[in-house]
Order: structure tokens, then C-alpha cells, then sequence
């Protein structure tokens, strides 16, 4: 049996936020959609950076959510 | 070197030049005040951000944090929607800031005729998002399979075979599905896109993703396009609706006529 992808078990178990879930959808539109203009532009970061580091932040912080104890409410 | 006082002009949205007052007491990005700039027909809403926080290099560090980036985004998506509200707005991707008021007239002027054209594409239309999943794991047998020829032993024979083939069919199956669910969804919609599927560990779902689509509507026909993904429903295949959404996916401008340079290597 191949281990479960992490974050999956997270999911299952309905603790992934849902508005973590929904801002997956915003940013699907944010970074992959709206006009795209170029020239002049103080930020020269590559659409493709963009949704790069992003999609990298949301699975580094599911990965930071699944490191909490199980029953949350230790501290 | 960005010290404290440089500012940058954070662009949301685009829209025609109408009667319509600027949304007002709109919060943007970093709480930062929206206002309008009215240039050649068209008005920008922007907001001035501070460049220590919106320049390039802080944006690389800022882009890892996801509680900025969230705020940020629902920020900007606030601004959008409020626009969007009163009149057919082209949202501007996340993040897209200039240096100041005057390279935005500058924008306006320049691409004025594909602002326009864009306007009116999406003008009384709105996006709606649709995905598919399936569970791998439980995939329904095949439709032919029941009208194949012979009994029950040979329908015994052939579900072996399958389960020895297995994941590969399965995976063919399931986009041949999502293509289906897709060209249903394309013929209805007046156009269509497909995002990149997401990963189960950021869609939160253990199925597969087969489908991550986008599907611009005519304003009042956003209920019967809900039914017809009510109705593309079926057994092993689960349908998520999203929206209605600004037109996000369908505000590609025309590519200029003399290509920019991109700053980024």
C-alpha cells in the first residue's frame, strides 16, 4: 500500500481548512488568469515563478499542519 | 534601494469609463485605499502600496508567506468583485504594480483598443468553475462491458483482465471523462478553459482531479449551467462548482503589436 500523499489524510479527516481550499480556487484565477500586462512594471517576477512559489507555500504549510499533535490543543 | 517613502500603484481591475462612481470606502491590499484613474475612456482601479512591502524583492519572500498571500488575494478579489458589481470588469493578475499613476494612463492609452475588446467579450457574461473528480480506487466497471457477448463466466474473465490492466485504464477512462464532462460544459458555455488540475494536497481530497475547468456564461443562464453539471453527475465521477466568479480565465488581452521585453531571466 503506498503511503498516503501528505496532507491527504489531513483532508480526509475534513481538518483542512475550507477556506484554505477555496483560496486554491482564487489563486488558480489570480495567478493563471486577470489581464497579464508587461512594460513598465515594478515587479519582474515571471507568471511562472509566481504560481511556482505559491502552490510551494500552500503545500509547505499543510505539511506544517499535519506536524501538530493530533488532538490541536496542547499548547 | 527601496527606502520607506517609495510607493508603487498596485493595478486591480479595468473597466469602461461609465457614469458609475468608484466603489467607495473599498479597502485593497495592505488595507490601502481604491481609487479610479480615468484615462481614454477607460478607468483603472488601483491603489498606492508601499514598495518595501510590493516591490520585487520583498514580493519573493512575501509569495512564500501563505497568510500574506492569502490576504493579499482575497484583497484583490474584494476589489475585483465590488467593481464587477456595477459593470463588466477585466481583472488584472495578482500583483501587478507600476511605478506610478502615470505609467497607468500610459497603459490605458496603449492598450486601449485591447481593453476595449476584452470589455466587451465578457461584457452580461460570468465565469463559473467546474471540477471532476474520481476515485481511482473505486472505478466503476465499464459501460461496454455489459453489453459485451457471453455469460457470466466470460463478464467474469474479462473484469480479471481489466483489474490486471487496471490503473492504466482507469487513468484513460477518467480523462476520457473529464473530456466528455468538458465538451458538454465547452458547447454550453460561449468559452472555456482548463487549469491545471490541483494537487490532492492543496484541492484537500483524496481523489484525483480530472477536470479543473472554467466556463464563461451568459449572465442569466448561470442556473441552467448549474443543472447541466447537476446533470453530468454520474456514478464514480464527483462534480465541485465554483462561482460565479469575475471572468478571470478570459480577459487575455490580444498580444501587443511589438512584443515588451520581460525584466525576468
Amino acid at each position: 500500500m503506498v503511503e498516503d500523499p501528505r496532507g491527504a489524510a489531513l483532508a480526509r479527516e475534513g481538518r483542512l481548512p475550507p477556506e484554505r481550499v477555496a483560496l486554491v480556487d482564487l489563486l488558480d484565477r489570480l495567478l493563471a488568469g486577470g489581464v497579464v500586462v508587461s512594460g513598465d512594471l515594478v515587479l519582474s517576477i515571471a507568471d511562472i515563478d509566481l504560481v511556482r512559489i505559491s502552490v510551494r507555500a500552500l503545500i509547505m504549510s499543510v505539511r506544517e499542519c499535519e506536524t501538530t499533535p493530533d488532538d490541536g490543543m496542547r499548547r | 534601494m527601496i527606502t520607506v517613502n517609495d510607493k508603487g500603484t498596485y493595478l486591480y481591475a479595468v473597466t469602461l469609463d461609465t457614469d458609475l462612481a468608484c466603489p467607495e470606502g473599498l479597502a485593497g491590499v495592505a488595507g490601502a485605499e481604491v481609487r479610479a484613474i480615468r484615462h481614454a475612456g477607460l478607468v483603472a482601479y488601483v491603489s498606492t502600496v508601499p514598495l518595501e512591502q510590493f516591490g520585487a524583492e520583498p514580493l519573493r519572500e512575501s509569495m512564500e508567506d501563505l497568510d500574506w498571500l492569502g490576504e493579499t488575494a482575497r484583497a484583490h478579489h474584494r476589489v475585483v468583485e465590488a467593481v464587477a458589481e456595477g459593470k463588466p470588469t477585466a481583472p488584472v493578475r495578482l500583483v501587478t504594480v507600476y511605478s506610478d499613476d502615470e505609467q497607468i494612463r500610459g497603459l490605458l492609452s496603449r492598450r486601449h483598443d485591447d481593453f476595449v475588446e476584452v470589455l466587451s467579450r465578457i461584457a452580461d457574461r460570468q465565469e463559473w468553475g467546474v471540477k471532476a473528480y474520481v476515485d481511482l480506487a473505486s472505478a466503476p466497471p465499464s459501460e461496454e462491458r455489459a453489453t459485451g457477448a457471453g455469460g457470466p463466466g466470460a463478464a467474469y474473465l474479462r473484469r480479471r483482465q481489466e483489474s490486471i490492466r487496471g490503473r492504466e485504464e482507469a487513468w484513460r477512462q477518467a480523462a476520457a471523462r473529464a473530456e466528455r464532462i468538458h465538451d458538454a460544459l465547452s458547447s454550453f458555455a460561449i468559452a472555456s478553459r482548463r487549469h491545471r488540475a490541483q494537487d490532492p494536497q492543496l484541492s484537500g481530497r483524496k481523489e484525483l482531479m480530472i477536470l479543473n475547468g472554467a466556463y464563461l456564461v451568459e449572465h442569466d443562464r448561470g442556473e441552467e449551467f448549474t443543472r447541466l453539471v447537476e446533470e453530468l453527475r454520474g456514478p464514480g465521477v464527483d462534480l465541485e462548482i465554483t462561482g460565479p466568479w469575475a471572468p478571470y480565465s478570459f480577459t487575455d488581452l490580444a498580444d501587443p503589436a511589438e512584443p515588451e521585453v520581460l525584466g525576468d531571466g
